[in-house]
Parts: C-alpha cells; sequence; structure tokens
C-alpha cells in the first residue's frame, strides 16, 4: 500500500466502508439511550462532520433530507402520544383536549382529552431517538453513497451487489419513465382517472422497464458478467455452509449488544465468533469469480482512525449504560437528564473523522 | 476477422428465417456498413457476432460464426467480451454503473484484467474518445452523445479486435453525431480495430465505410462489395447517391465533396437561375392564403424547469397549411416548446395560445380537439394489445364515431393488420398508429417530436407521404427534428432554437441552405437554395427543354 494512503491530510475519498462502520457505530450508540441530551449531541456530531468532509455529488445533500424526515417524524410522534395520551401517564397537565367519546368495545383507547406534559416529553425523547438513527443512516449516504459501498462487497457476493447496484439505479429511473408516461396520456385526450388511468400508465411502463432489462442484461453478458472458474459442489456446499452459519452469529451477536437485557458478554462473543466465520466463508466464495478491481478504495490509517471512532462511541455507550442507567434512559421525564462526564464523551469521540479523514478529493481548496 | 458460414437464423414461432444463409467475410482492420430496411435482420447479423443470437434470445442457428477463429457455437457471450464488443441501439440501456470511470472499467473488471494495466487502458480510452473532461460525471448527466462514446469506451477497454455498433448516431443530432464518428474513424485509423456498424442514416456514415454488407429484405441475400458497387443498387441510399444516379454519373459519388465536383456538369442541364423563384416544389402545394388560419401563437414564451429556463422569450405563429420544421441541438428546447403547446407545462413567462385559448388550463378531451402531439417514443401513448383494440380505444377516447381511427390507419399505412401487438409492429408502422390515434380527435394542429428516428429511408417516405396529405387538408404540422433531409423534403418554414431562444425563422430555402450545420446533401453539392432534395432536381430537370430528359429516363428516379 502506497505511504500516501496513510495521509490524514492528502485529499482523496475515504473507504465507503469506514464511513458506513462510523455511522453504525453512531446509530448503535442511539439504540441505547433515550436521553435527549446525547441524542441532540449524537445529531450535532453526524451534522458537523457531514458537513466537513461530504463531497460535491449529488447524494451529498441527503443528510438535510434525512434531517427533515426525523422532524416530520418527532412531530407525528408527539401528536398520536398527544392525542392518545392516558392519565397513567402523569400529572402534570399541559393542555385539555376536547375528547371524542368512542362506543364501549373501544374502551381503552381515548381520544382527546387530558395531554400530560410527561407524555408529550416522553414522546419526543423517543422520537428524537428514531430521528437520530435515521440521521445517522443519512449521514452515511451524504458521505459515500450506498452504491459505492456495494462496489465494495466481496467476491462472493459480487452478483448480489451488482443486482442492488442495478436495483438502486433502476429505481428513480422507473419513477421517471411513470411520470413520463402519464403526461403522454393527457395527449390521447381521455380525462378519466384511477384505476383505468393506472392501467394506461402501468402497462407502458412495465413494457420499457421490462425491455430495458433485457438490453442490460445483453449488454453485462456481452462485457463478460459472469464468467467464472470451475468448483466442485463440494466446495461451493462448505462455502455456503460457512457463509450461513457466519450470518446467523452476526444476528445473534448485534441482538445481544443492542438489547440491553442479555448479558454483553454473550453478544460481543458470538458477533465475533460470527463475523469470523462469515469472513471465512466469503474469502472461499471469492474464488469462484476472478475478478479484478479498479482502483480500489485503499484502507488505510484514516480508515482504521474513522472506523474506529464510531466503534469507540458505541463501546463508551455500553459502559455508560452499565455505571450510569439512568444517564442512559432518564426515569423522570420532567427533570433535566443527567449527563456524566463519560455519556459526554462518547459522541465526542465520533467527531474525530474531521481531524483524522483527509478532505474530499473534488472540494475546492480552503481559502 | 469475422466469417459467417451459411448463417441462418430463425426465431422461435416465426415462418420464415430472419438471416438465410449469409455467407460473408469481414477483414481485419475494416470498417462495414450493414445496410438494410428495419426488419431485414440488420441487428439479429449484429448479435450473431458475439453469440448474443442465439445463446440470449434463443432461435435456431444453422452454420456458424468465427470471430477471431473462435466459434460463436462454443463460446457464450462474455466468453467472447474480450473480442468482441458490442454497443446496443440505446447506450443508455447497457450502463452498469454510475459514473465514467467505473463504467469504463467495468468490462475489465469482469475480466480479470491487472490493476495496473487497467489504469493505464482507462486513461488512453478516455484521451482516444475524448471524454477526459466528464470522467468523473455520472452517467445521467451526459449528453447523448458523451454517452454514446463513453458506452463505445466502456467495451473498447477490454481491447477487443472487433467492435459491433448498432445504429450509433441514429438518437444523436448532427453535433453529437459528428462527435462519434470522428472517435470511431481514430479507432479504425490509431487502433486498427474492425469494426461492422449498422446504420440507417447512410449520410452520415457511408463515406466512412471499406465496404457495405446490403441486407435487402428479410430471408434475402446478404451482399457485400466496396460502397460505391453496393449503393448503385441498393434500394436504400443517401441523398446524394440518389442525386448521382439521377444526373446519371458512374461510379455513383459517395461524398458530398465527391459530388461537388461533378456538380457544373449537371448545374449546366438545369434551367439557369436567372433570377426566378425556384419552380413549385412536387408534393408541396399550399393551401391557398385565403384559407390560412391561426391556429397557435406564442408571444414572449418563457418556460424553465425547477430554475433552469429551457425557453426564453419565443415568439412564433403557427398558420394552417404549412409544415414548420422547428431545429436546434439537443436540449435547446425544441421539445419543451411543443410541451408548452400541448399544456403539459405552463409557461414562466410570456403567454401561449393554441386556438386562441390557454393550454394549460384546457381538460385533456378538449386540449386533443385544438392540438395533437405524437411524442418522441410514440410506444407511451400505445397500451392495448392490438392495432383494433388501440383503434377503438382511441374512438371512444376521442368521442369520434367508431371506425374512425381505422379508417385513418387503412389510409395511412394500409398494410398494419388489425391483430398485430403494437409493439410487434415496425418502428415506422408504430410511429403511423400514434400518429392516427392522435389524428383520431381531428385536431387542426399536429406536433411530432423526433419523428424520424429509427426509421429507414423507406419509412421516411411513407412519413413524408402521410405528413403532405394532411397539410393538403389544412392540417398545421410542427417537426422537431433533426433530420435535415426530412425538413428539406416537407418544411416550408424553418425555425432554429439555440439555448432556448428563436436565432433563425423563415422559409426552408432560405434558413437550411445558408447554414454549414443543417443543409441538406443536395443544396451543399449545387451550392444553390434552389434545389433542397433529388426531387426538386428531378421537376427542374423535367420542366426543362434540354435534352436531359432523356437522361433522366435512363435512370430509375426514386422520389417521395
Amino acid at each position: 500500500m502506497p505511504r500516501l494512503a496513510h495521509s490524514l491530510r492528502q485529499p482523496r475519498s475515504l473507504h465507503p466502508g469506514a464511513w458506513w462502520l462510523w455511522a453504525l457505530g453512531l446509530a448503535a450508540t442511539t439504540s441505547r439511550t433515550t436521553n435527549p441530551l446525547i441524542c441532540l449531541l449524537i445529531l450535532a456530531v453526524a451534522g458537523f462532520v457531514v458537513m466537513a468532509r461530504r463531497s460535491r455529488a449529488p447524494w451529498a445533500y441527503a443528510y438535510g433530507a434525512f434531517l427533515r424526515l426525523g422532524l416530520v417524524i418527532i412531530g407525528v410522534r408527539i401528536v398520536l402520544q398527544a392525542l392518545l395520551s392516558s392519565e397513567s401517564q402523569g400529572i402534570h397537565v399541559l393542555v385539555v383536549l376536547p375528547q371524542v367519546p368512542l362506543p364501549s368495545w373501544a374502551a381503552g383507547i381515548k381520544l382527546g382529552g387530558l395531554v400530560t406534559w410527561e407524555a408529550v416529553l416522553v414522546a419526543f425523547a423517543s422520537g428524537l431517538q428514531l430521528a437520530t438513527l435515521i440521521c445517522c443512516i443519512g449521514a452515511a449516504n451524504a458521505l459515500a453513497s450506498a452504491t459505492r459501498l456495494l462496489r465494495c462487497v466481496p467476491g462472493a457476493l459480487y452478483e448480489i451487489g451488482v443486482a442492488s447496484v442495478v436495483a438502486l439505479t433502476f429505481a428513480p429511473q422507473f419513477v421517471a419513465d411513470a411520470s413520463r408516461v402519464k403526461a403522454a396520456q393527457r395527449l390521447r385526450g381521455s380525462d378519466a382517472g384511477g384505476l383505468r388511468s393506472l392501467r394506461r400508465t402501468g402497462m407502458p411502463v412495465l413494457e420499457g422497464a421490462l425491455s430495458r432489462s433485457v438490453e442490460l442484461a445483453a449488454a453485462m453478458d456481452s462485457r463478460g458478467y459472469g464468467r467464472r472458474n470451475d468448483v466442485s459442489v463440494a466446495a461451493r456446499r462448505f462455502t455456503t455452509g460457512l457463509v450461513l452459519a457466519g450470518v446467523l452469529g452476526i444476528c445473534v451477536g448485534l441482538f445481544g449488544l443492542l438489547d440491553a437485557g442479555t448479558t454483553d458478554w454473550l453478544g460481543s462473543g458470538a458477533l465475533v465468533a460470527g463475523s469470523l466465520v462469515a469472513a471465512a466463508g466469503l474469502v472461499a466464495g471469492g474464488r469462484r469469480t476472478a475478478r479484478t478491481r479498479y482502483r480500489p478504495d485503499p484502507w488505510a490509517l484514516p480508515e482504521w482512525l474513522v472506523a474506529g471512532s464510531g466503534v469507540a462511541c458505541a463501546v463508551l455507550m455500553v459502559v455508560v449504560s452499565r455505571t450510569s442507567p439512568d444517564a442512559a434512559v432518564p426515569p423522570y421525564p420532567l427533570q433535566i437528564p443527567e449527563l456524566p462526564l463519560l455519556a459526554l464523551l462518547a459522541p465526542l469521540v465520533a467527531l474525530l473523522p474531521v481531524l483524522v479523514s483527509p478532505p474530499p478529493p473534488d472540494r475546492l481548496p480552503e481559502p | 476477422m469475422i466469417e459467417f458460414r451459411s448463417v441462418s437464423v430463425t426465431y422461435e414461432g416465426a415462418r420464415s428465417p430472419v438471416l438465410d444463409t449469409v455467407d460473408v467475410t469481414v477483414d481485419e482492420g475494416e470498417l462495414c456498413l450493414v445496410v438494410g430496411p428495419s426488419g431485414a435482420g440488420k441487428s439479429t447479423l449484429l448479435r450473431c457476432v458475439n453469440g448474443l443470437v442465439p445463446h440470449f434470445t434463443g432461435g435456431t442457428l444453422a452454420g456458424d460464426v468465427l470471430v477471431d477463429g473462435r466459434s460463436i457455437r462454443d463460446n457464450h457471450p462474455r466468453d467472447l467480451a474480450d473480442v468482441v464488443g458490442y454497443v446496443g441501439q440505446d447506450p443508455a440501456a447497457g450502463f452498469v454503473t454510475d459514473s465514467v470511470e467505473d463504467e469504463l472499467a467495468y468490462a475489465m473488471e469482469s475480466l480479470a484484467v491487472p490493476p495496473a494495466v487497467m489504469r493505464k487502458r482507462v486513461e488512453e480510452t478516455l484521451d482516444l474518445l475524448g471524454i477526459v473532461d466528464v470522467r468523473g460525471r455520472p452517467l445521467a448527466t451526459l449528453s447523448a452523445g458523451q454517452q454514446q462514446r463513453v458506452a463505445i469506451g466502456a467495451v473498447l477497454t477490454a481491447s477487443p479486435r472487433v467492435l459491433v455498433l448498432d445504429e450509433p448516431t441514429s438518437a444523436l443530432d448532427p453535433q453529437g453525431a459528428d462527435e462519434v464518428l470522428a472517435a470511431l474513424r481514430r479507432l479504425v485509423h490509431d487502433l486498427g480495430v474492425t469494426i461492422l456498424l449498422a446504420e440507417h442514416r447512410l449520410e452520415r456514415v457511408v463515406q466512412l465505410a471499406d465496404r457495405v454488407l446490403l441486407l435487402a429484405k428479410p430471408g434475402g441475400r446478404a451482399v457485400i462489395g466496396l460502397p460505391a458497387d453496393v449503393l448503385a443498387t441498393s434500394p436504400l441510399v443517401p441523398p446524394v447517391v440518389e442525386l448521382g444516379r439521377l444526373a446519371g454519373w458512374a461510379p455513383v459519388p459517395l461524398t458530398v465533396r465527391d459530388a461537388r465536383r461533378r456538380a457544373p456538369e449537371l448545374l449546366e442541364r438545369l434551367p439557369a437561375g436567372d433570377g426566378s423563384p425556384a419552380p413549385p416544389r412536387a408534393g408541396r402545394s399550399t393551401a391557398p392564403p385565403a384559407a390560412e388560419r391561426q391556429l397557435a401563437r406564442a408571444d414572449g414564451l418563457g418556460v424553465g424547469y425547477r430554475g433552469v429556463p429551457a425557453l426564453r422569450g419565443v415568439d412564433c405563429t403557427l398558420i394552417s397549411g404549412q409544415v414548420v420544421a422547428v431545429m436546434g441541438r439537443n436540449g435547446s428546447g425544441k421539445s419543451t416548446l411543443l410541451k408548452a403547446l400541448m399544456g403539459m407545462v405552463s409557461p414562466t413567462a410570456g403567454s401561449v395560445a393554441v386556438g386562441g385559448r390557454a393550454p394549460a388550463s384546457l381538460r385533456p378531451s378538449v386540449m386533443v380537439t385544438l392540438a395533437g402531439l405524437v411524442p418522441q417514443q410514440p410506444t407511451d401513448i400505445l397500451y392495448t394489445e392490438s392495432v383494433a383494440e388501440e383503434c377503438r380505444t382511441a374512438d371512444s377516447d376521442a368521442g369520434a364515431p367508431a371506425g374512425t381511427c381505422r379508417a385513418l390507419v387503412t389510409r395511412l399505412a394500409p398494410d398494419v393488420p388489425d391483430d398485430r401487438h403494437p409493439r410487434d409492429l415496425s418502428e415506422g408502422q408504430r410511429l403511423v398508429l400514434a400518429l392516427c390515434v392522435v389524428l383520431t380527435a381531428a385536431p387542426p394542429l399536429l406536433l411530432l417530436d423526433e419523428p424520424t428516428r429509427g426509421l429507414d429511408y423507406q419509412a421516411k417516405r411513407r412519413l413524408v407521404a402521410a405528413v403532405q396529405a394532411l397539410v393538403a387538408d389544412g392540417h398545421g404540422v410542427v417537426l422537431a427534428t433533426h433530420d435535415v433531409e426530412l425538413v428539406a423534403d416537407v418544411a416550408q418554414r424553418v425555425v432554429i432554437l439555440a439555448e432556448g431562444q428563436v436565432v433563425a425563422d423563415g422559409s426552408t430555402a432560405d434558413v437550411v441552405a445558408s447554414s454549414a450545420v443543417f443543409a441538406p446533401q443536395v443544396a451543399t453539392v449545387l451550392s444553390s437554395p434552389r434545389w433542397l432534395t433529388v426531387s426538386d432536381v428531378a421537376a427542374s430537370l423535367a420542366a426543362s427543354p434540354s435534352p436531359s430528359s432523356a437522361t433522366s429516363a435512363r435512370c430509375p428516379v426514386v422520389s417521395p
């Protein structure tokens, strides 16, 4: 690996896997806390890193859209909770709404009536948690598009990766086709709407998509897609078994880690073992396809640091949730939640990429 | 290099073979042009070269094709990827990745080319095709000409010895086509790549060809030979060859330059330009001025998409009994102007009126009685399973008496069968069917967006006849097109758009003949705006009293 790849200053685009690991670390952190202060801190950290390290590609502006989506989620959550809240959720009344009388079979459901501060604040906190989770994914999308990530899938998963990339590029095309055909239907002069017009738009769009898929398949076939080395049936079965076992282990591990109820040792143990088995399976499977990669993104020092900062953030949060559970999940919604130093430190660690990741290549030089 | 050994291909369910015992050899380093009407098996022939036929499409193959000594019987297209590069009709449909560099590298990645070699070849290909300045751009943001060059580059990086191109310039404006053809010329001259290329627009490519392969009809014999020899008898020829036949030149000229050197002899036979107006041109009888009425009008029309202006202050008036051609680069606002006339986009400035009313405010059922638009892809407005069904729904949509649409189809394209699926029609038949569907509501103004895309000369001739018949009925017709020969054939008036503004508006002879880009071949050869098409010249020859009538009788006159 060239020495230059280890430089923290030399502009280049970071390996997309590093950004996604970092973002997943932040997301894992968020999933363990409903403390609004920590969630807001994570939002701010993710936003700051995105602003500092995004490129000028079209997807780099995705973070704003995710942020708006988050606001909508919080709003919906609060409105629903306010409408459906019951007195069991607290004693501090915020406002009294007119109550809608419901028939007797809907006993236990209340529409309107008393809205308590507690209910609204709990709804805000859980809405904020969900919004923060979504923004973490949004940050990953803005920093490295999903398409770029899929290019890095290991050789054994190459076919699936290509299929996903094609699906991702087809979706916007499909929408564009549908609106074009819908506009063209106006030219036939029918004012009819509803099912009839759906059939009229549907047929040309589906036929168009189908013929384009066939064209694409022909193009891919004639460009060497699907060339492979011959491998014995036994070897193939062994590979499949390895990958399946590994994925199962990873699932068990993730569940154990994210669910605060189970012991962490079981979770992390299963995660590590599962990852190793899956990796072995992918390496074995990769021998089947002979491919090379054009200008692969190197995995060097900055990648280790960025991914590490995300993982460190998640680990710190796990520690916080054991040492001071009240800070991770504040029990009293009306009190200002406590914020121990460690809980403050966890999101701030994730700010590290601003310092240790190289700037993207297509940014204008800073004055 | 490519050897067709008595190749016959029969598709499943077809009664007769598409290709019948084709015995042809294409030599190394040669650019061979495949010529033939739609449906004669050009695409099938091209797809045989890398085994897409029959491995991918199905069908029965008899005989064999050898490429660089490798048989397509034993090799799948993916195994031949390092020998044959194949680029389909729609380059955008074949893109696998979303950025230029990745797309160029894709084939090499599949072939396991070492990274260092890959890097070098990508750089070379970027230079060779002149796409260095777009190397990092997303593919969706490129122009059609750039996309076509990227598609060629994407197969070229695998360093194939044969390149197969299916209509590489049909969808391009003249400027984009020039870029692609310049790139192809470089490939043939510098790299010695063997190129097999099918194209309807012969006037663009014939001067590049070393030899021409003619497929005159489905299941017919394939003829290969020097361009001048094959085109002397071919049913499909560019205007310059047609002019050469009319003038009795042998061998027929292939390029405008060739023809121009012989033009003085022909000009002597033509009536001298004594300042009198050109004789009335065949098939262009205009309605008497009294019958002219204003059909549509744009005043300072501006249209923008998300703040990006597509039209800026267009003034124009459309009258009945006139064919107006709207020309200009891709993205100059031609389609937007048509859409604004149909009320599919709302003006952001100025006004547009069709039949005295603002189109954007009209309901579709009212709109179609004032103006009709045939979109760039006619299939967008066809959605039923048969031609008869399509005609029935068109009648009920337009509130026209039953049988109106079918009567139109019978008049404009009598050979379209009732029970055929619209997708199974040829490009030309499909266009005429869409045209009839639109005409069912009897709109006085008819708009055609890029109608000759993918049409062969015969289909084009039928389109010209249909348009002339409509104009004789008093319709106003607007053509948004790149096709200068079509414009020379039918249009009385030409409007040229650039960056959403009208840069020229006047009679066809004035605007087109004086243009460097839009001049038809005949006008360039004779350097006179008096004759734009071969039929103009034929009419003049027939009218002049000189002994030239003997000449024109000797030559097969092909007039639309």
